[in-house]
């Protein structure tokens, strides 16, 4: 037993071994494959001195050797590394007992785990028994007849590849031609992994949003006044069959949010204002990167700075007051996103305003305008349409905002208007609902991607609209 | 030199225009022997020097010594000159050499230019515009300035002219201001065209129709003064003899400096000529005179198209 641990360890350790040694190998035959073409290039015109003939640099033919090489046998490799392990298996259940065989899928996949883990070393659940030694025997035995046959293979199509490249070679070969085109694939294959997933995300969350509105019909979801997604997770518990009426979550989202609007819109056009048209250099110099700082600074600390400092302040003001505040309000969580939103919207107006020609500031100053009337009549007209877009962009950052709420919004769905209450936000809940352990089929999960599709769907549609409007207001000025 | 009795003697002269026509008047100035009329072309003015006539009669706004510095770069080297009332005066010299630099000093648009220093005198009828109880503000609804480049500001063609009288307080009332704009479109020869489309942005007008928006806007205010950067670099050339006849007509009611890289215009609108080197002041004088007879190589060089 000890002697087989020891001998599958070892195996698995080597596993991995022989895939570096295979890549590192395949490098090799690439660099070789590489100066071998250039010099059959430089051959193919009798040496350096007739370069001029050569259709393409021998550089070119060299590349065009070494990704003949390399590129089918690095795919060969991966379906390989993707398929062995799944065949592996297959054979193994093959070789199993006929009572092994008639397990159910579940314990036949615990079975499996236990050859697997029994192979590589690992603590196996259960007894080990001879059947499960012979399985994991053959296991690992498969295995390394898979990695000498992938190796062959491997090496096998790499050089093929690279002779069959090399034979190519001549002076009249298009191999920088070649070269290009496999570029640009590349680059084509790198862009679409970012829509790629883009896709698979939205398609993910798009499936989910759907199950969930099986179960909960969408009127209630959007028009639904309460919102208690607990459910009952057994048959005999006591508790609510749970109601998604996400109405509260919106309110509460849209409170927080026009909150945060309401510090970041104005201090943060001022600032773009003041930065753009009357501080002098060294303030600039200075405040910009402050600025820049600010919008550094991560969420968890704001939020924690909304939770800790802001919200007992607020509460203690408003009791002087005589005001009721609940120590997690809508307010503290709102002004602190607001100022964490300044520098976004800053920025952007900013930069509206510095695309506003100089031309147009020239003629309302020689006309004997004050720098105020010239930003207020001239500038700022001009600019709107950017500075709209830049809070446009700036709102979809504070609906999209989580940290800041979960640490200091609360979780209650209260449906209010009173910034002293605490209310809960659709990004807030959606943490709440998949922290924790959660059977994931329940209604109760999926609402998280019902959620998220509302979510998605609004940010998206103020992305686009905030984008529209900066780019038609770029087009007025080129 | 202009003597100060030759200057009296042009102030109590009833019309400045008649005297123009005259032509003849010049042969009577102290300095215009012709010992001094004809140097040998190869005389150089020594920087800060200027030949010719630097004083105008009737001057209304005049430059003394004025220097002007970017940082380090001294764009204008001691310039002195007169800009008589209802003259057309054309600055010229090549790209670089400080015309605009100087036509801002006069409405002191350098002030909102973070690294530019002006030093010297400049007045304008008798105040010293860069003396500190100046408001440059107000100053440059005196001296009106209209761009090389066309800017109606993102508003309607109405909102366009009637923005200056507007935060001037020119206008008791709407009807008031009604008339400031239609009078300011009229005198720019703006108004047959666009009367009926008041509302649409100006914007939407062509080039040449832009300019003279813009030219309107700047009377709009009443100035005395109208400085213009080569107003027409950008139009083309119907667009630019509409904005010329607008010149000659203007120069009626108002000084104008224009700056301009065309020969022909500073010879068909202009009066005087003063030409620039480098930030030198290197020679003004009588349009025709710079044109038939240049003083100085440079000068010379420059209109016969030698240096660019
Ligand atoms: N805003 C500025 N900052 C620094 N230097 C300037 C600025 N404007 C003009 N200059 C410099 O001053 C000189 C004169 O420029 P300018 O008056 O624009 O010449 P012109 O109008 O005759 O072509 C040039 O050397 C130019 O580089
Ligand atoms: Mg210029």
């Amino acid at each position: 037993m000890a002697a087989l641990r020891g001998t599958t360890r070892h195996a698995a350790d080597r596993n991995k071994m022989a895939l570096t040694t295979i890549v590192l190998i395949l490098t090799g035959l690439a660099v070789a494959g590489y100066l071998a073409g250039a010099r059959r290039a430089y051959a193919s015109v009798g040496g350096p001195s007739n370069l001029r003939r050569l259709h393409s640099l021998p550089g070119y033919h060299g590349f065009f050797v070494a990704i003949c090489c390399l590129l089918p046998a690095l795919l060969v490799l991966l379906l390989w590394v993707v398929v062995e392990p799944r065949a592996v298996v297959v054979l193994v259940t093959q070789g199993l007992p006929e009572a092994a065989r008639g397990l159910s899928e579940g314990e036949l996949n615990l079975l499996i785990n236990n050859i697997r883990n029994l192979a590589a070393g690992d603590v196996v659940s259960g007894q080990v028994d001879a059947m499960l030694t012979d399985a994991a025997l053959r296991y690992t035995e498969l295995s390394r007849l898979g990695r000498t046959l992938s190796a062959v293979l491997v090496f096998g199509i790499a050089v093929l590849g690279a002779v069959l490249a090399w034979r190519r070679i001549g002076t009249d070969f298009r191999a920088r031609h070649k070269v290009e085109s496999v570029v640009t694939g590349l680059l084509v294959a790198a862009s679409s992994i970012a829509i790629l997933t883009t896709i698979g995300i939205v398609a993910s969350v798009l499936f989910e949003a759907i199950r969930f509105f099986r179960e909960v019909p969408l009127t209630e979801f959007l028009f639904g006044l309460n919102w208690s997604p607990q459910t009952a997770i057994r048959a005999d518990q006591v508790g609510s069959s749970g109601s998604f009426g996400a109405v509260p979550l919106f309110a509460g989202t849209l409170l927080i949010t026009a909150i945060a609007m309401a510090v970041a819109a104005p201090v943060g056009l001022m600032t773009a204002i003041y930065l753009s048209e009357y501080a002098p250099p060294r303030v600039r110099d200075v405040a910009k990167p402050l600025l820049e700082v600010l919008a550094g600074i991560p969420t968890v600390v704001y939020g924690f700075f909304a939770a800790l400092t802001v919200a007992p302040v607020i509460r203690s003001a408003g009791e002087a007051m005589g005001l009721a505040v609940a120590s997690e309000s809508a307010l503290a969580a709102g002004l602190v996103m607001g100022i964490m939103i300044i520098p976004l919207v800053s920025s952007l107006s900013d930069d509206a305003i510095k695309a506003v020609p100089r031309a147009m500031r020239d003629g309302a100053l020689g006309l004997g305008s004050t720098r105020s009337e010239a930003m207020l009549h001239v500038i700022l007209p001009a600019a709107l349409p950017g500075i709209v877009g830049g809070i446009l962009l700036a709102v979809s950052r504070a609906i999209g905002e989580t940290m800041i709420v979960v640490m200091a919004a609360g979780l209650a769905a209260n449906l209010t208007a009173n910034p002293f209450e605490a209310v809960t936000t659709v990004t807030v809940q959606i943490v709440t609902l998949l922290v924790g352990d959660q059977e994931f089929d329940s209604a109760k999960t999926l609402a998280a991607f019902a959620l998220g599709l509302v979510l998605f769907v609004v940010t998206l549609c103020l992305n686009v609209l905030g984008l529209q409007f900066v780019r038609k207001y770029r087009e007025q000025y080129e | 030199m202009a003597s100060p009795e030759f200057n009296k003697l042009q102030a109590m002269d009833e019309s400045q225009n008649k005297l123009r026509q005259q032509g003849g008047e010049t042969s009577a100035r102290p300095t215009t022997n012709g010992a001094v009329r004809r140097p040998p072309a190869s005389r150089e003015a020594a920087p800060g020097t200027t030949v010719g006539q630097v004083r105008a009669r009737n001057a209304f706004l005049t430059a003394e010594d004025v220097n002007v510095h970017y940082g380090d770069i001294h764009a204008i080297k001691n310039v002195t000159l007169e800009i008589g009332r209802n003259e057309v005066i054309a600055l010229i010299g090549p790209s670089g050499c400080g015309k605009s630099t100087f036509l801002r000093c006069l409405n002191r648009m350098n002030d909102t230019i973070e690294s530019a220093r002006v030093t010297g005198r400049i007045m304008l009828d008798g105040q010293d515009i860069y003396s500190k109880d100046l408001d440059p503000v107000a100053l440059r609804a005196r001296v009106g300035m209209v761009f090389q480049k066309p800017n109606p500001f993102p508003k309607s063609i109405y909102d366009n002219v009637a923005y200056g009288p507007r935060i001037h307080g020119l206008a008791a009332d709407r009807s008031e201001l009604d008339h400031i704009v239609h009078k300011s479109l009229d005198r720019a020869g703006l108004l047959k065209e666009v009367k009926d489309r008041l509302d649409e942005p100006g914007t939407s007008l062509s080039g040449g129709q832009q300019q003279r928006l813009c030219i309107a806007r700047t009377i709009a205010v009443n100035p005395e003064v109208i400085l213009m950067d080569e107003p027409c670099s950008a139009l083309d050339p119907i667009a630019t003899a509409r904005i010329e006849d607008l010149m000659d007509e203007l120069s009626e009611n108002y000084a104008i400096v224009i700056v301009t890289h065309s020969m022909q215009q500073a010879a068909r609108v202009s009066q005087r000529v003063a030409y620039f080197h480098l930030g030198n002041l290197i020679e003004v004088d009588e349009t025709e005179k710079i044109f038939t007879n240049p003083r100085t190589k440079l000068t010379e060089d420059y209109i016969t198209g030698r240096i660019g």
